[in-house]
């Protein structure tokens, strides 16, 4: 006889952050595929489940679908631990950070575009700060900012777009799996 | 269009922030100046001092031998160097203040400068 049987629960809640996460990692690869002219410069589409979880479960659920996304995207990716995982983890600490506060806003006034482009600002905020006090400790890591900026801006409403057309193109009930 | 169903009056207003905080980091992109003069080392005293201006071209004697170094109007490159490893001559055209190439093994160094000289952690 087994002295104790540790028994995991699985809730209805944790599958569907697994399912939520893997569509997140799943994304990541992509925009890991996308060739990209200067590093830092990319899509981020796995944002785009960040935002949707946010707005439909909350920003308890956002912030356990962002976390395995960057975790298991590392893994899978294989930069688990060096550089990039840092400033990825930062970026999604930032903008979960804004998330959080931008998702009191009235939703009359503010969508997913909104939430979204602020989010995109976050991240690239947190990244220049982590690449400016640990990896580049010089200012010269600011003078690519404009670039960065320009590509929170259009990435951001892209992104935000998307997850608008996601979150009204699919009832509640039907993404409650 | 179809896609701007989706955007609400604040988002709006949010892309023009996003726009405003884009274009108030634009100046970040010339900052520290114009590439103005190039200066040219030789074991860390001046070898020569020149303006961007014209395209000329310097012969820099060294412990190996001779490093060749051409400017153009804007930027200035090392042409030739006897080191082995030719990390100078690799990197190419500097065209930005506080650039720098250096040839270690023969001790020649060529920076670029603009009209406020721009210290980075390399002069201390």
């Amino acid at each position: 006889m087994t002295a104790s049987v540790t028994e995991l629960r699985v809730t209805p809640e944790d599958r569907r952050v697994a399912w939520l996460a893997t569509a997140a990692v799943a994304l990541s690869l992509v925009d890991a595929a996308i060739p990209s002219p200067l590093p830092g410069v990319k899509p981020g589409l796995a944002n785009i489940v960040t935002l949707v979880v946010l707005i439909r479960y909350g920003w308890g659920t956002a912030v356990w679908v962002s976390g395995l996304r960057v975790l298991a995207g590392s893994l899978l990716l294989g930069y688990f631990l060096a550089p990039g995982f840092f400033l990825a983890l930062t970026g999604s600490v930032f903008s979960l950070l804004v998330l959080g506060v931008a998702r009191h806003l009235p939703s009359r006034w503010f969508g997913a575009v909104s939430l979204s482009i602020l989010a995109a600002f976050a991240h690239i905020g947190g990244q220049l700060l982590l690449a400016r006090l640990w990896l580049i400790p010089h200012n010269g890591v600011f003078l690519l900012t404009p670039l960065f900026a320009v590509a929170a801006l259009v990435f951001g409403t892209i992104n935000g777009l998307i997850a608008a057309k996601l979150l009204s193109d699919t009832p509640v009930a039907e993404t409650t799996r | 269009m179809r896609w701007l169903a989706y955007l609400r009056p604040g988002d709006w207003l949010v892309m023009a922030a996003g726009a405003a905080l884009v274009g108030a980091t634009l100046p970040l992109l010339w900052q520290g100046g114009f590439a103005e003069r190039a200066i040219i080392r030789q074991d860390g005293q001046v070898f020569a001092e020149v303006d961007l201006g014209s395209r000329r071209d310097f012969a820099v004697p060294g412990p190996l031998g001779t490093t060749l170094v051409a400017i153009e109007p804007g930027r200035a490159r090392v042409v030739a160097d006897p080191g082995p490893r030719q990390y100078c001559v690799r990197q190419g055209w500097l065209a930005r203040p506080g650039e720098i190439a250096i040839c270690a093994p023969n001790r020649v160094s060529v920076q670029i400068a603009g009209r406020t000289r721009a210290y980075d952690s390399l002069s201390y």
